[in-house]
């Protein structure tokens, strides 16, 4: 038993050193702000459960035999090891709990795959590495690339201490701001290599793969800043694209998209002479092609 | 080792290879099988076939209106605008519906692009039919110049009622020096 | 080695040939299967240490050791070593090892191929290795190969896909050997009925070895010829489609995690009747479900993409598929333990292994049914619970199962007890410090970190550092391993030819350590009582 009570002693040393260092302990999936994210977080700790059940119920059979059944307390093994009718047992009952996981999984990826009847649209795009938005049917399209404090504080011999940057690696320079309360549809592409775009809090995430596009949804219910990042390898800086969405009430939301395109009118103005004359040339071609 | 069973081991080494043989095969058979596939579910949303363009001539039996919008998007190593003259518009499936894509290239050197095209939702793309494409040509741009590019497109009028927006989504590419595939 | 002069057979075996040669030229099925498990051994700790880089880098916040690119490197080479360099080729080697004995042959049916196939694997290795010193670095993309980002990798490329061409090549030989050998070799009276376990998940693996392999070639050549002979499989430029690699990819990825694996489920299954000293439960269930998860493993490959944007009908047939592996591998577990029931255990090293791998691989079981269901599985794609799950089942479970089976037959193959007292050490430091390791990881997914991150927000920073300590240890408690088999190897306790008190099998009616040919004569066939013991 001094083996015993050495590796309590140990396994205890590991669980302290690191609770006294800090204290956050994040265990669980988010819930999250979308009728989806609620919808799969229960699923999961449906599923938790269920396997948490099972394994109290097989590994409670196992111990007991351990402590039981063992030669040094005298046991005397017997000799049966066919069972038609327990073999049977163990092979439906798991099957039917099966279909009790199925069924209500069936039903949230409906929900989820349901597209239709959005209110408005984003399309977002991954790029080495940095996201692109797209409000489509608005005049607001800008990148959104990782914040400067945290790109310093990332670099190798950094100064910058991690723990004194505000939202390390989870902060960008342009939020995606969005709407409470509307149905919006994701389109995701990327225009380089697969990148997928996770923002935990709405329960999702979805490839952005060069080429094609995907489509998703999020109805965002409380308003906040909801955080995420790349969530498939894309490279070198794979680490580093964050995700940033602001959802904030409708009418906020209108008032900045307005400061938004007005913004993009200004910097058109201000901007050099070149990028100037593209746009106009650009804005003056689409006038003639549309027949205005 | 005796003699029945080095002929029996032969024989087994001869099934197992041309198994492997074959499953080698398989594998590059998967390309052909994921096309079809992909023609059949609208998986990735695929539609690279231009269609002849009398699948207009299908019967009108609605009068709904179906709501397509168009989005654009650029591969990194290309410095091209390119966006639709229109984002959304309106039409009638059955009817031959023109859209007009402008690109610019931005670099002061001629660059060869080409579009690739996607169909969202996924499960629409098969009843997204062109009929004339800029897409999969080569779209040669020397430096500062502009290009109109139309679209031609039927909506098939066999599309689910329940779809009432599809998402027409080109990016352009630098045009690889390949074999074309299709 | 007293056999090997009254041997008579024409088999070009290397035993007349001494030092590095005998070794080069062997043909002898023990001696190619102690080079698979050295081989194995090596690659196991170059591949461990590039898990300790991953997790000092891992260790805190901020980048401190490594480059991000650096990193990628690590994750990559860590995974194909540790899959196609480490566990692989361990099964293998026990095949080679154990598979003649238990069927009562002489020596598996292709001696050639034999050799052939495993020196194959230091070639394939050396230039796999050879990568880390190229410009541009060794590859990055992770070892999914997933295109176009593998298509970035530098010089490395052709040499990544080469390398995979030869560990294939050395796979599907193996694996045709093998089954070559349980279908021919048998001694008379060894029905397929009879077979223990750990034979039938071989033949089985060996199926799903000729069945997957070729395909995973077949992409990986796709992917050579988009890079350099202007095809356009995977390029959507082209006309190709990026997913389509990953569906191909799958196809073969994941039989690949039962070729992984089912081996293992032999081992338990023969380790646990010795100790328990009560015949295996469900015999032939075993062997169904074998079967059955085989087959299952050929339509369920597109759960690793659940999030690239397929049909519903899809999503909801690959989910239904993945948790319908739930029931064989449920049935696997549950006949395992009706087999300890109403048993007299003793718990000797190989046991305590084989019970920390139901354990734990049960553990990674439930998490493989919770990422089975695809809504939640938009949340657990590509995150640390996806690290956690197919750690506890490739660590806890398929290694811990070639620790096992080390331990089982160790006796066996040198002729001399190990330190029980030592590998007791390795068992506990190990299982301890493995949970430490990777079940904070589960936290660490759920929380929201993605996988294949060199840096990590600071709200990880906790769980990750514990992670680490327990990386450290476990890494540390391997060295505990080596000692154990060179102290084995050079002396010890001499074993008997039954070694555990419960052993039954073929393999037991030899000496320990067995003659150069194992069965030169056929076993007597009443002397075979069947696989369930």
């Amino acid at each position: 038993m001094n083996l015993l009570s050495k590796n309590i002693f140990i396994s205890l040393i590991l669980a302290l050193i690191p609770a006294a260092c800090f204290a956050d302990w994040e265990l669980n999936l988010p819930r999250g702000v979308t009728p989806f994210s609620q919808d799969i977080y229960d699923l999961h700790m449906y599923v938790l459960w269920i396997v948490c059940a099972i394994g109290v119920v097989v590994f409670g059979a196992m111990f007991y035999s351990i402590f039981v059944h063992r030669k040094s307390r005298g046991a005397k093994a017997a000799n049966w090891h066919h069972s038609t009718k327990v073999e049977v047992l163990w092979t439906v009952i798991p099957f039917a709990i099966l279909i009790a996981v199925a069924v209500p999984a069936t039903k949230s990826l409906i929900m989820m795959e349901d597209v239709s009847n959005a209110d408005m649209t984003i399309k977002v795009t991954g790029y080495q590495w940095k996201w692109h938005y797209d409000y489509i049917g608005e005049d607001v399209s800008f990148y959104s690339t990782i914040h400067k404090d945290s790109n310093i504080a990332r670099q190798r011999g950094a100064e910058l201490d991690p723990f004194d940057v505000d939202h390390y690696l989870r902060d960008v320079d342009n939020y995606l701001v969005v709407p409470t309360n509307k149905k919006i549809r994701f389109l995701t592409t990327a225009g380089d290599v697969i990148h997928a775009w996770w923002v935990p809090a709405l329960g999702w995430k979805r490839d952005a793969i060069p080429g094609f596009i995907n489509e998703s949804w999020a109805l965002i219910q409380e308003p906040g800043v909801y955080r995420g990042q790349c969530a498939e390898l894309c490279g070198k800086d794979h680490g580093f694209m964050p995700i940033v969405v602001e959802a904030v009430p409708e009418a906020d939301y209108l008032a900045w998209i307005a400061k938004k395109t007005e913004e993009k009118a200004l910097v058109i103005n201000d901007s050099k002479a070149l990028d100037q004359m593209n746009s106009i040339v650009l804005t003056e071609a689409k006038k003639i092609n549309s027949g205005e | 080792m005796n003699a029945s069973q080095k002929k029996a081991n032969s024989k087994t080494v001869r099934f197992l290879l041309f198994a492997t043989v074959l499953m080698f095969g398989f594998g590059y058979s998967l390309v052909p099988l994921y096309d079809v596939f992909c023609e059949i579910t609208g998986l990735n949303g695929k539609t690279g076939r231009i269609v002849s363009a009398d699948v207009g001539s299908k019967e009108l039996y609605d009068d709904r209106l179906v709501e397509v919008e168009f989005v654009t998007s650029v591969s990194a190593d290309l410095p091209w605008d390119f966006e639709p003259t229109v984002e959304k518009m309106l039409v009638r499936p059955g009817v031959e519906t023109r859209a007009d894509f402008i690109v610019k290239n931005n670099a002061n050197y001629t660059l060869v692009g080409n579009a690739v095209p996607s169909v969202a939702p996924n499960a629409a793309a098969k009843f997204f039919n062109k009929t004339e494409c800029f897409c999969f040509t080569k779209q040669s741009l020397e430096p500062d110049q502009i290009l109109t590019m139309p679209v031609l497109f039927v909506v098939d009028p066999d599309l689910p009622q329940e779809v009432k927006l599809l998402t027409l989504g080109y990016t352009f590419f630098e045009a690889l020096d390949v074999a074309s595939v299709d | 080695m007293s056999e090997v002069a009254t041997h008579h057979h024409d088999d070009h075996h290397g035993a007349h040939a001494t030092g590095i040669m005998r070794w080069l030229t062997t043909t002898n099925h023990k001696d190619i299967g102690t080079l698979y498990l050295l081989f194995s051994l090596v690659m196991f700790f170059i591949g461990g240490t590039m898990a300790m880089i991953i997790r000092l880098e891992l260790f805190q916040p901020g980048l401190q050791f490594v480059d991000p690119q650096f990193y990628n490197s690590m994750v990559t080479m860590h995974a194909l070593i540790m899959i196609f360099g480490a566990v692989m080729p361990a099964w293998t080697g026990f095949a080679n090892w154990m598979i003649p004995m238990m069927i009562g042959a002489p020596d598996m049916a292709l001696p050639r191929l034999n050799n052939w196939s495993f020196w194959i694997l230091p070639f394939a290795f050396t230039m796999l290795l050879s990568t880390l010193f190229m410009p541009g670095g060794a590859p990055a993309g992770g070892w999914t190969m997933y295109p176009p980002l593998v298509l970035q990798t530098g010089d490395a490329f052709p040499f990544l896909i080469f390398a995979v061409h030869f560990m294939g090549a050395s796979s599907i030989a193996g694996a045709i050997n093998v089954v070559a050998t349980v279908f021919n070799m048998r001694a008379p009276g060894m029905t397929l009925m009879k077979l223990p376990l750990f034979v039938w998940t071989w033949i089985i693996t060996g199926f799903l070895l000729i069945a997957s392999i070729p395909v995973l070639a077949g992409a990986v050549t796709m992917l050579l010829t988009d890079k350099f002979f202007g095809t356009a499989f995977f390029s959507a430029a082209g006309g190709g489609d990026p997913v389509m690699f990953q569906h191909i990819f799958w196809f073969f990825g994941h039989p690949e995690v039962y070729i992984l694996i089912l081996p293992a489920f032999g081992i338990v299954s023969a380790i646990i009747p010795t100790f328990a000293r009560k015949p295996l439960f469900g015999y032939s269930s075993m062997v169904y479900a074998t079967g059955a998860i085989a087959f299952l493993s050929f339509i369920v490959w597109a759960h690793h993409m659940f999030t690239v944007g397929m049909p519903l009908a899809g999503e909801l047939f690959f989910m239904y598929t993945t948790v319908l592996i739930a029931v064989p591998t449920g049935v696997k577990v549950f006949n395992w333990v009706a087999t300890m029931w109403q048993s007299s255990m003793t718990f000797e090293t190989p046991m305590l292994f084989a019970l920390g791998f139901v354990i734990l691989f049960t553990i990674g079981g439930f998490s493989g049914l919770m990422l089975g269901v695809t809504p939640v599985d938009f949340q657990y794609h590509d995150t640390y619970f996806v690290v956690a799950h197919f750690h506890y089942v490739l660590v806890t479970g398929a290694v811990f199962a070639l620790m096992a089976g080390a331990y089982f037959w160790m006796p066996k193959w040198t002729g001399h007890m190990y330190n029980e007292t030592l590998a007791k050490w390795h068992f506990w430091l190990s299982v301890i410090s493995v949970n430490v390791l990777f079940f904070p990881q589960h936290f660490l997914g759920l929380a929201g970190m993605p996988r294949r991150i060199p840096d990590y927000a600071v709200q990880f920073a906790d769980f990750n550092m514990v992670s680490s300590i327990g990386g450290l240890g476990y890494g540390i408690s391997q060295i505990l391993f080596v000692i154990i088999v060179v102290k084995c190897i050079r002396g010890g306790e001499k074993a008997t030819d039954e070694v555990w008190e419960g052993a039954q099998g073929l393999e037991w009616t030899l000496s320990s350590p067995p003659p150069y040919h194992s069965f030169t004569e056929a076993p007597d066939p009443e002397s075979i009582t069947g696989g369930h013991r």
